[in-house]
């Protein structure tokens, strides 16, 4: 990010001594990094924010922030349950009172109990609290319909985020043409190339069929890999399942063919599932990677390498700000795993009160419980919700001229294609902006609309996209979907 | 002991030897002669292996929850299944987790993250307005009005801006920038970030972090990670665990052979010391920085935990200040804070903070992008601090309860490290220093000729082999000084100060038995 011209003034005028801490003498791998979900386009963001507040006449009186998968932040409800057990556990005096039903103050006790002091504000064992992994294990027999699960391979995290990056810190080793290798989809959620750059791996591109709903074809994957092998040793395969940007659903028979690509090429397999609680489209269906790679049977299912994701911040929770997650492995080296823990004890552990919300995600309200009824209601709503935008959104984006929109299956986002004009291709390249960048900016500067480039998720050259969410509220969103698009209209008018 | 010695190999593989004769071993081959593995037919080579993985990683330690620590919770499991031990219950003091070991949480704290987590409550008679009006502010300032929401990368801004104030009003006016306030998941997390940013070069240009030893071993482990130099400047233990600058040139001088000193962190209180620096030392090592061209790092996640009467924190922002224009101005600096400890033990809820002084514009920005990554750090953390830095004050209807409560926890502190100094230092071979503030003491002990060569016979270093048997006699789990570093040929371990006044005495009785049985038999 470049100091601008006012800053670099201010700093020499003030006569500072060279620091000893630069540009030119951080870490280079650090300054390599990129994370375009908070970058340029939402600091832009946030200055025009700043000049509404200060009366600053805008063509627009709010900055719609469609850029981060933040549920609750545009208006999405917590569920009453988690909130009510969490405040049970953060404040116990609350067991006590007739405003809570008896099946929070239970499991709230249960939690309790299992913490060091009886209190959320105890540090827990580096793994999570060893009853709420056992719990984790139980919800992913039942997602997998009866698959065993072992507590001992579940690592509660400070969100998915956390679990990807230790993962990827165990598996980056060799130097010059034996540094680690990690094949990642285009497009990609950009922690994947933040975490690389940052520890000095090499990333490998493989690119995801845009014209057959994001499809992830095999063949790709050898195409990548070769290629790969020239010049890294490649160690390890990340997918995102449900995708982000992409929002594909991938088949089973699909997820079954990148499995037996990984066990033929030796590729760790990292399977980011945060979506999996959503869902969307009539014939889409979440398969997870663990109960496929179980189902395929040895040698898959006994030697496979394997690391699942989940979170508390995306599916009808939307609890992103508790930064609560895990990893499951299957089939790691027992003694690597030693190590695992080993880094994570370094940072003592995970926010308990995300740990207390996972708890709550993998345990909700039974049938016979008082709380089911509430719950259940709020979590189909959401649930609802979330697909009747995804499809309005497919919708009114495909009906824009020089937009296509593939069909939002499952995750949060759209990530349509946009046509722009040769002449606007050209501004931008002037101002030393990527083509969609541009595009981005102008659209926010000209509506308030913050959507995120589709060059901060990779995307193949010569095509354009940029990245929206689903999550304004619904009598926001179609308002807002026609403004983008009769952006767009204007926009390839003036550049044509 | 076997298994304790395996145990002790397990998942360490330094790659150079420390200077503080930790033994070195072969971890590949004691990881699974410990371990219980399946035989498994013809299995083909993992990928991920001791052999393929991140190398920096495995040379990465962390005493405090290491080898002696699984060994306790080895036992805790034994103990439950009803074997019968010399023992009826494992004692964790080996970790500064307060509320673990009974310390009760401070009402108001807990009231307004109640209030924060499930604002129905804000209806509710039983809360009082002190804390509704907190929480109101804080819900007020996040996305959709909810903790759910992430936060802005750097921290909730007006939770930055209480920072900035508590940071003005606990160094007399010198005045803090929320701005220069980025809220961490816990300290650890603002301290890794940091240095992460700070490592670059290779070879003999390899950026050098100055650390004193003893340390708190998140230090050694970072610098590890991260592949940078660790360079160690030796506290004086008979001297209190001064810091003394002529070591710091010492040390500094000796680094720059082999690595490029950038950095210079110092932990005030100290952890594990207990020491807290006086003013003039505090104003030598800022001088000494800006002399050297040194990133200060000043851990103080212990400032609210000072214990004697002579000893007063002085926060190095505020010294920076104070020393004028040419330090104040040019002396790059990074302080942190913590919710973790104080009066208010909130270890679970990861809350922090750090200030960053004279940073270049820049870097500012590559440290929040470098933030982004993780989207942001909890917010119930960071609602946590905004209570810890904004406390009720006089006049306010939970004044009165939340001073009781403070004091109570922090004169019980005071109560027991004054208690834990004198009992140790009635222990023949046992020598503990004044514990002036933080949460622990680490006393040096005496370990006869003959416990050494046991010690060195079981491949372990001798205060682990006198750790290791004091847990096994007695249930006591304190962390071997050599996971924090000391001279050549002494030994120590750290002990929290944190069981309840009763069982404490009880522990210190029974560390005094231990060690005495310990020296008649190896005599």
């Amino acid at each position: 990010m470049a100091l601008r011209a006012g800053d670099r003034s201010q700093v020499a005028m003030n006569g500072l001594k060279e620091k000893v801490l630069t540009l030119d003498t951080m870490n280079p791998c650090v300054r390599r990094v990129e994370y375009a979900v908070r970058g340029p386009i939402v600091l832009r963001a946030l200055e025009l924010e700043q000049e509404l507040r200060q009366g600053v006449k805008k063509p627009f009186t709010e900055v719609i922030r469609a850029n981060i998968g933040d549920a609750q932040a545009m208006g999405q409800k917590p569920i009453t349950f988690l909130r009510q057990v969490l405040a049970l556990c953060v404040h116990p005096d609350l067991l006590n009172s007739p405003d809570f039903p008896e099946d929070a103050k239970r499991k709230a006790e249960r939690i309790l109990q299992a913490c060091g002091g009886h209190s959320l504000g105890a540090y827990s064992v580096s793994s999570g609290i060893q009853l709420i992994r056992e719990d984790v294990a139980r919800y992913i027999e039942r997602r997998d319909g009866g698959i065993p699960s072992d507590p001992n391979n579940i690592y509660l995290s400070t969100g998915a985020s956390d679990a990807i990056v230790t993962v990827l810190k165990l598996l980056v080793a060799g130097e010059g043409p034996t540094r680690t290798g990690v094949l990642i989809p285009i497009p990609q959620y950009p922690l994947y190339s933040a975490a690389l750059a940052e520890l000095n791996a090499v990333q490998v591109d493989y690119y995801l069929d845009e014209e057959r709903a994001w499809a992830l074809d095999v063949a790709e994957l050898r195409r990548a890999l070769c290629q790969a092998r020239g010049h890294c040793c490649p160690r390890a395969l990340c997918i995102i399942n449900p995708g982000n940007p992409t929002g594909q659903v991938q088949a089973r028979e699909c997820i079954e063919a990148v499995i037996r690509f990984a066990f033929e090429e030796r590729l760790f397999l990292m399977a980011d599932e945060v979506y999996q609680d959503n869902v969307y489209a009539e014939g889409s269906q979440f398969h997870s990677f663990k109960k496929v790679l179980t189902e395929m049977g040895p040698p898959y299912a006994t030697q496979q390498e394997l690391a699942s994701f989940h979170s508390v911040s995306k599916g009808y929770m939307g609890e992103c700000g508790f930064r609560g997650g895990y990893v499951e492995v299957v089939n790691m080296d027992p003694a690597v795993q030693q190590q695992m823990q080993k880094l994570m004890s370094v940072r003592l552990c995970p926010p308990v009160p995300g740990q207390v919300l996972l708890s709550m995600v993998v345990s909700p309200p039974a049938p016979s419980d008082p709380s089911f009824a509430q719950f259940q209601a709020e979590r189909q709503v959401v649930l609802a919700e979330l697909a009747a935008k995804a499809k309005l959104t497919e919708q009114v984006f495909n009906e824009a001229p020089g937009i296509r929109c593939n069909p939002v299956q499952g995750a949060m986002y759209s990530f349509p294609r946009v046509q722009l004009p040769p002449r606007a291709v050209q501004r931008a390249q002037e101002l030393g902006l990527a083509p969609d960048m541009f595009f981005c900016m102008s659209l926010l500067e000209e509506t308030g609309i913050c959507v995120v480039p589709g060059s901060g998720f990779g995307q193949r050259e010569g095509t354009y996209h940029f990245r929206m969410t689903i999550l304004p509220p619904m009598e926001k969103l179609r308002p807002l979907l026609e403004k983008l698009s009769q952006f767009h209209a204007k926009f390839t008018r003036e550049y044509s | 002991m076997q298994r304790a010695a395996a145990l002790v190999w397990r998942g360490c593989c330094p790659r150079t030897p420390g200077p503080w004769g930790r033994s070195q071993s072969s971890a590949a081959a004691e990881a699974s002669a410990v371990l219980k593995v399946r035989p498994e037919r013809s299995r083909r080579e993992r990928i991920l292996t001791l052999e393929s993985m991140n190398p920096q990683v495995k040379a990465v330690e962390y005493a405090v929850r290491g080898p002696i620590v699984l060994k306790a919770g080895e036992i805790e499991l034994e103990l439950q299944r009803g074997i019968k031990k010399p023992f009826t219950e494992v004692i964790r003091a080996n970790i500064g987790d307060a509320q673990a070991m009974g310390q009760q949480p401070i009402t108001f704290l807990r009231q307004v993250m109640a209030l924060c987590t499930y604002p129905n409550l804000l209806d509710s008679p039983s809360f009082p307005e002190d804390a509704k009006k907190r929480a109101r502010r804080i819900l007020q300032a996040c996305g959709g009005n909810s903790l759910g929401s992430y936060s802005a990368s750097q921290g909730v801004n007006c939770i930055r801006e209480d920072v900035a104030a508590y940071i003005t009003r606990r160094d007399g006016g010198v005045p803090a920038d929320p701005d220069n306030i980025y809220l961490t998941t816990g300290a650890s997390d603002g301290i890794s970030t940091i240095l992460k940013i700070l490592v670059s070069g290779g070879g003999k240009s390899r950026t050098g972090v100055m650390i004193p030893i003893p340390q708190y071993p998140l230090y050694s482990a970072v610098i590890s990670e991260l592949d940078a130099i660790q360079v160690n400047y030796y506290l004086d233990e008979e001297n209190c665990w001064a810091l003394n600058v002529n070591e710091l040139r010492r040390a500094l001088q000796e680094a720059k052979d082999h690595c490029d000193p950038k950095v210079l962190c110092i932990i005030n209180p100290g952890n594990p010391t207990g020491q807290v620096q006086s003013r003039k030392c505090i104003e030598d090592v800022i001088h000494f920085a800006w002399e050297e061209k040194l990133f200060l790092l000043a851990d103080e996640v212990y400032q609210d935990n000072v214990y004697s009467p002579d000893c007063k924190f002085h926060s190095f922002k505020k010294v920076l200040y104070e020393m004028g224009p040419e330090y104040s101005s040019n002396v790059e600096l990074a302080s942190f804070h913590s919710t973790s400890k104080g009066y208010m033990g909130e270890c679970g809820y990861r809350g922090g903070y750090m200030e960053v002084i004279n940073l270049h514009p820049e870097i500012k920005g590559q440290l929040v992008k470098l933030l982004s990554v993780r989207l942001c750090p909890p917010v119930s953390g960071q609602a946590a601090m905004d209570i810890v830095v904004n406390p009720p004050v006089p006049g306010e209807e939970s004044f009165e309860q939340f001073r009781r409560e403070k004091e109570s926890v922090l004169g019980n502190l005071a109560k027991k490290a004054k208690l834990t100094e004198d009992l140790f230092n009635q222990v023949p071979g046992i020598h503990c220093n004044p514990l002036q503030g933080a949460m622990y003491a680490f006393p040096q002990i005496f370990i006869p000729r003959k416990a050494v060569e046991a010690a060195q016979a079981h491949k372990m270093a001798p205060d682990m082999f006198y750790c290791m048997k004091l847990l096994e006699e007695t249930g006591i789990c304190v962390v071997p000084g050599s996971g924090f570093g000391q001279r050549e040929g002494t030994y120590h371990f750290r002990m929290t100060i944190l069981p309840p006044v009763e069982k404490l005495k009880t522990v210190l009785q029974k560390v005094k038995d231990f060690h005495i049985k310990f020296l008649e038999k190896y005599a």
